[in-house]
């Protein structure tokens, strides 16, 4: 059973901030969390975050866009009503394929966008009415904060803390 | 300081000469007289597909025993005799043949000068490509730049030379030595009302008055921008650095201005009768992407030798992406160049490309691959961009592709269907290959490596990405 007891350290500066995740992560505490008002550049290589494959996922819905334009076209344009439009040969795909360029280069990156947004809002469980789950307001403005889950070494890690540069360190407890 | 090492130096010469051979033999193989070519064309159709064209030779044979008594005595002379020469014949309404036969000749004796030119210009304009390159890093105050500023000035240094053999090659046509540009002939302008009517802009002087002018506001820019950046290194202030900046923004307006004419002249003009409104911007796109490999390739291969130990994988990874991003760029204008004539079909501007992809479907949509499906596919994964390997093989492809860029858009107006990548186009593109790599790496001894006093190369020694 882990504890629910969760230690929050509070920081006023980035670079203390990423000091503080190195040393923290160096005593071989687990980080649960880190909220921050920004961007913060180097903090996912600090907390050692695994890398985002959000963009292979993009190449793949950029694929079944591409795939999606060219068979809707194929089927519209040449097998179901091959009209004689303009003297545009409509015989094969690839004969008219120039003209069918621009739809299939914007449906790729349509794809490619929307659904790769869509899978970043599902993965990041972000959606309207979502509850916001800041624990501190004041990250949203201009203070940094870490959290670790508590175990019995409250002491040691709360110096550690202090130490870092934190200006603040609290115990939360979490009801759930 | 870099040292030339002996073996890239015995290599270069080494292609020199073997390319120098290569043209050689082009020139010497090459039609001097009708009867030659006629001579070539049969023989050729005889080994290859004799039952196909029994009938063209029928024609041709029939042409050249009725005319062979008037022209044997022109046999020496230049072609503008064989030209009123085939107007008399064609007055004996045997002008089918012989103008047939003309128009092969002279696409036979051009095949030579075409290889000799498209190389010529090719490697030129990976230099001029660089020259942009580095105006825009100096412009824009890049951060990450600089400490390439040495390679991208080593690579520059072959624009003045390459740009030198370009106009000679110009010269020699206005001296009618080639047919390459078939609005030099006066015989042709007189009987085509079209090119007539473009002779206030397509004429030899003004041809020639307007390259060199071009060619010398470039080289005034490399020539000041090389001496401010190497004074800037012994400066106590950044006065060169700021004057550097000044002529590379004055430079780039310039540079849009000329290289579109450029285009128009060296290259659109070889199909005097065709015209494109983004061609300018097409070829730009072309030579600033080969440009931007240039850099790429020779500094990994500098870096792999332990000479430029301040450039780190982001700077690569930057060139990367600029290989990727300039590559579609160049896809964009092909293809809106290309759309924008097979959708209307207006058969005056359509012609351009039913002889490019008829007769050269195999290198018209091979490049396309070359030059934008396989660096598409090879650098869009950020990781390999890193990688020397990746970037090394998609900058060969890249490299190659261009050249079958220029190549298309110079062989379909001189030699037509008669283009073949043999022996004088190889020993074209191996000889110029050579020429660049001496005096690329020639130049890059001339001065250190880094820049020293430059304001941001702390900055970009330092850069990350």
């Amino acid at each position: 059973m882990s504890s629910n007891r969760f230690i929050h350290a509070l920081y006023d500066d980035d670079d203390t901030l990423l000091k503080a995740v190195k040393n923290i992560r160096s005593e071989n505490y687990h980080i649960e969390e880190v909220y921050t008002p920004f961007p913060v550049h180097g903090l996912d290589k600090a907390l050692g975050l695994e890398e985002t494959r959000i963009s292979i996922m993009a190449f793949i819905y950029g694929c079944l866009g591409l795939i999606i334009a060219v068979v809707m076209m194929n089927f519209i344009m040449i097998q179901d009503w091959p009209q004689n439009i303009g003297g545009k040969p409509s015989f094969s795909y690839l004969e008219n394929m120039p003209a069918f360029v621009p739809i299939m280069f914007e449906m790729t990156v349509f794809f490619a966008a929307h659904l790769m947004v869509i899978t970043f809002y599902l993965r990041s469980k972000l959606w309207p009415f979502k509850k916001a789950e800041n624990p501190n307001p004041l990250t949203t403005d201009d203070k940094f904060l870490v959290e670790i889950e508590l175990s019995d070494n409250e002491k040691g890690l709360t110096s550690l803390l202090k130490k870092s540069g934190a200006i603040e360190v609290s115990v939360i407890e979490k009801s759930e | 300081m870099y040292i030339f090492p002996n073996k890239i130096k015995k290599i270069a010469i080494a292609f020199m000469i073997v390319g120098f051979f290569g043209l050689a033999y082009g020139f010497l193989s090459a039609p001097k007289t009708i009867e030659q070519s006629k001579a070539m064309i049969e023989a050729n159709h005889g080994d290859h597909h004799s039952a196909e064209h029994d009938e063209d030779n029928l024609k041709s044979h029939g042409a050249s025993t009725i005319s062979e008594g008037s022209e044997n005595h022109h046999n020496d002379e230049l072609h503008s005799n064989l030209d009123t020469n085939l107007n008399n014949t064609e007055a004996h309404s045997e002008g089918h043949g012989d103008a047939h036969d003309k128009h092969v000749f002279h696409q036979l004796a051009n095949k030579p000068w075409a290889a000799f030119y498209v190389s010529a210009f090719f490697f030129f304009m990976v230099s001029l490509g660089v020259l942009a390159f580095y105006a825009i890093q100096r412009a824009s105050q890049a951060g990450w730049s600089p400490v390439l500023f040495r390679v991208m000035e080593g690579i520059t240094a072959y624009m003045l030379p390459g740009g030198i053999i370009v106009l000679v090659i110009l010269f020699l046509s206005s001296l009618h030595l080639n047919h390459l540009f078939i609005w030099m002939d006066p015989e042709v302008v007189a009987h085509d009302k079209l090119i007539a009517g473009k002779t206030g802009y397509l004429n030899a002087p003004f041809f020639l008055a307007r390259a060199i002018f071009f060619l010398g506001g470039w080289s005034l820019y490399r020539f000041f921008s090389r001496k401010f950046s190497l004074a800037q290194d012994k400066a106590s202030d950044i006065s060169n650095h700021k004057k550097n900046f000044r002529i590379s923004a004055a430079f780039l307006v310039f540079y849009i201005v000329t290289e579109s004419i450029m285009s128009w002249d060296w290259i659109m003009s070889v199909d005097p009768h065709w015209f494109s409104t983004l061609f300018g911007w097409y070829v730009f796109a072309s030579m600033f992407v080969s440009g931007i490999t240039a850099i790429a390739l020779i500094t990994i291969y500098l870096k792999s030798n332990g000479y430029l130990e301040f450039v780190n994988d982001s700077h690569i990874h930057d060139l990367g992406k600029f290989m990727f991003g300039i590559s579609i760029f160049w896809t964009y204008l092909w293809f809106s160049q290309f759309m924008l004539i097979w959708y209307s079909n207006i058969p005056e501007e359509v012609t351009y490309f039913i002889s490019r992809i008829e007769d050269y479907n195999l290198p018209f949509f091979g490049m396309l691959v070359m030059n934008f499906i396989f660096p598409l596919l090879i650098l869009m994964n950020s990781d390999y961009k890193r990688i020397n390997y990746f970037i090394v093989m998609a900058g060969i492809v890249i490299i190659l592709g261009h050249y079958m860029d220029v190549f298309n858009m110079i062989m379909p107006s001189a030699v037509g269907d008669k283009w073949f990548i043999g022996v004088p186009e190889i020993g074209g593109f191996l000889f110029f290959l050579g020429l660049f790599v001496f005096i690329v790496f020639k130049e890059l001894t001339k001065a250190p490596l880094l820049t020293t006093g430059d304001p941001y190369v702390q900055e970009s020694k330092n850069f990350h990405y």
